[in-house]
């Protein structure tokens, strides 16, 4: 299957020049890393706007505190790794402690950083976000969620955290998509079975739910980029409909999207939900392709995975 | 002329003393805090607040007027010390003093500024003020706001990686609207400084990261004023090392480590007053 697969970090790049230009509050930050976040775009444009803190991701989290503080509204990248691991402690003790306006817009989350290998794989940022009090946590799964979710985090005060993929992705919605923080999206309606994703493997889930049905299976496919706060209520709707969940996110089976689901629908609605994502271990390099096979997160796995579920 | 005068500097020893009283007794009726550190910081926090600062605790010029200047207490755990000076300038009763580290308080153990309004931002973790205060300055100069941000940092604090991180920042960015404050009190929890982890010579490290350095008594009324008031005219972002001593004003706890973060107990708060009269 050949699609046409873009660029989300030069959708964010893109949406960033876009939201800067009309409003002078927004100010960029990097830490050594623009050309692969793709900051640098704002940075041409606004270079009195945009300031590299080197490689120094605590200091570039809590100046963003200090920038927000005189009513700035700082657009902060670097790796997921980087952003939400060495950083944590600025982002939890001062950008959310204080509930203050800055935006974490990481990009290189998950396995599909490849030949990078495992120190650079962030298998575990959605759950060290999710779990600080005031952070929005939001998981884009193409350019027009990107870009929706960049501008939706410029008009809402408060901490967010985006995670930004590194891979080029395929468009999974149409133009009329509108970017809702309470709402998930039913990609499409089905009842033998609920599938539950976003970012990059939304893509996969969708493509596997077509396998599926070929075997005249009829998954539903819940598109969740609001990771927090989660719409519970669509996820309990579906759960009812269909008493099987699966999970499949890029990101570590514990904390992440799969451990949200769990807990909604443990405390609401409990049916038996598999996660599939990396199963507690480290990545290592390899094609985003290869990895993502690898860790059963592309439709082949997670088709192979369900209909062994099924059995 | 950049002196103070015989009667401010007398009205700001009067003031001190009050506001040794008020941490003591704030320390003890909390059973918890910090008096060391809260103690070695009055005078500084005193003359900042009371004679270099523009800022707006009440009336028409609320505390978030833009024009004021910035403070960002580092080391948080002085917090007893920053409530009882923001008291005496009128942010709030100093009848609530009585209620810090108390369930339901907005005076938190340390400064929360979704609680407290005055308190610019929150604190507690250290390492992290001089960051912030480059995040305001630039914010402020980004606006054309000829304001200052003041940053308090604890000298066993600076140990923190992310401090000389921030002190890169601020030179490379030629923010000489911060003026920092080390309080050199030489101790920390488990003893001197120079033996937990040597900080040797502070100002040099200042100097080799870009700043303009002053070393001074930290509890000398006019020494420190005009230090603050040269620092306000520096090309570069500007450090003040104040040699202190911890527990300053109280025998028994001056200069020792175990001062740090424990309560006087009735007795103790007795004697502590009586010496302070």
């Amino acid at each position: 299957m050949t699609r046409e697969c873009k660029s989300v970090r030069n959708a964010y790049g893109r949406t960033l020049v876009e939201l800067g230009k009309n409003n002078k509050n927004i100010v960029v930050m990097d830490a050594d890393l623009s050309c692969s976040t793709q900051t640098q775009m704002f940075a041409k444009e606004y270079p009195e706007r945009f300031f590299n803190a080197g490689i120094a991701e605590q200091d570039m989290m809590t100046t963003a505190a200090g920038l927000a503080c005189t009513g700035k509204i700082p657009f902060v990248s670097t790796f997921a790794m980087f952003a939400t691991g060495r950083a944590w402690e600025q982002i939890r003790n001062t950008i959310c402690y204080s509930n203050l306006n800055v935006k974490i817009a990481a990009t290189h989350g998950g396995i599909t950083v490849g030949e990078d290998g495992a120190s650079h794989q962030a298998l575990e940022d959605i759950a060290l976000m999710r779990n600080i009090p005031n952070m929005i946590v939001i998981v884009p799964a193409d350019e027009k969620e990107t870009e929706e979710a960049a501008k939706f985090a410029a008009n809402y005060y408060g901490p967010v955290y985006i995670r930004i993929a590194r891979t080029n992705l395929p468009d999974v919605y149409d133009n009329s998509y509108k970017f809702n923080i309470e709402k998930a999206i039913i990609m499409q309606e089905g009842n033998d079975i609920t599938i539950i994703s976003n970012g990059e493997t939304l893509v996969e889930c969708l493509d596997c739910a077509k396998m599926l049905k070929e075997k005249g299976i009829n998954a539903e496919v819940i598109s969740i980029p609001v990771v927090k706060p989660i719409d519970k209520d669509t996820i309990i709707n579906s759960a009812k409909k269909t008493k099987r969940v699966i999970t499949v996110e890029n990101h570590s089976v514990i904390g992440g999207l799969g451990s949200a689901v769990c807990e909604v629908l443990s405390e609401n609605y409990p049916v038996q939900v598999t996660r599939i994502g990396t199963n507690d271990v480290f990545g290592q390099s390899g094609t985003a392709k290869e990895l993502m096979a690898y860790y059963g997160l592309n439709a082949e796995k997670i088709f192979e995975k369900i209909i062994g579920l099924l059995k | 002329m950049n002196n103070i005068s015989i009667s401010e500097t007398e009205e700001i020893k009067s003031v001190s003393k009050k506001i040794r009283r008020e941490i003591l007794m704030m320390i003890h009726n909390a059973k918890s805090g910090h008096p060391g550190g809260s103690l070695s910081s009055v005078e500084i926090l005193n003359v900042l607040f009371t004679k270099c600062m523009k800022h707006y605790p009440e009336g028409e010029k609320n505390p978030q007027y833009k024009f004021r200047d910035r403070f960002v207490l580092s080391k948080g755990h002085a917090s007893a010390a920053l409530y009882a000076v923001m008291a005496h300038c009128g942010y709030f009763s100093e009848n609530e003093l009585m209620t810090f580290r108390k369930f339901g308080s907005r005076l938190q153990g340390h400064p929360c500024s979704n609680q407290l309004k005055g308190i610019e931002v929150s604190t507690g973790s250290l390492g992290q003020g001089l960051s912030i205060a480059c995040g305001m300055a630039i914010g402020l100069k980004l606006d054309k706001i000829n304001s200052k941000v003041y940053v308090y940092m604890g000298d066993g604090e600076i140990e923190e990686g992310s401090v000389w991180e921030a002190a890169m920042n601020a030179a490379h960015n030629k923010l000489n609207n911060i003026i920092a404050f080390v309080d050199r009190n030489k101790l920390q929890i488990d003893g001197s400084t120079e033996t937990v982890k040597a900080l040797g010579d502070i100002s040099a490290k200042f100097k080799a990261f870009g700043w303009n350095c002053a070393e001074i008594d930290g509890h000398n009324i006019s020494e420190i004023y005009e230090t603050i008031l040269s620092a306000q005219n520096s090309d570069k972002p500007f450090v003040i090392i104040a040699n202190t001593i911890k527990g300053k004003g109280i025998s028994f706890m001056e200069n020792n480590p175990g001062w740090h973060g424990k309560a006087p107990n009735d007795e103790q708060l007795k004697q502590a007053l009586e010496e302070l009269n």
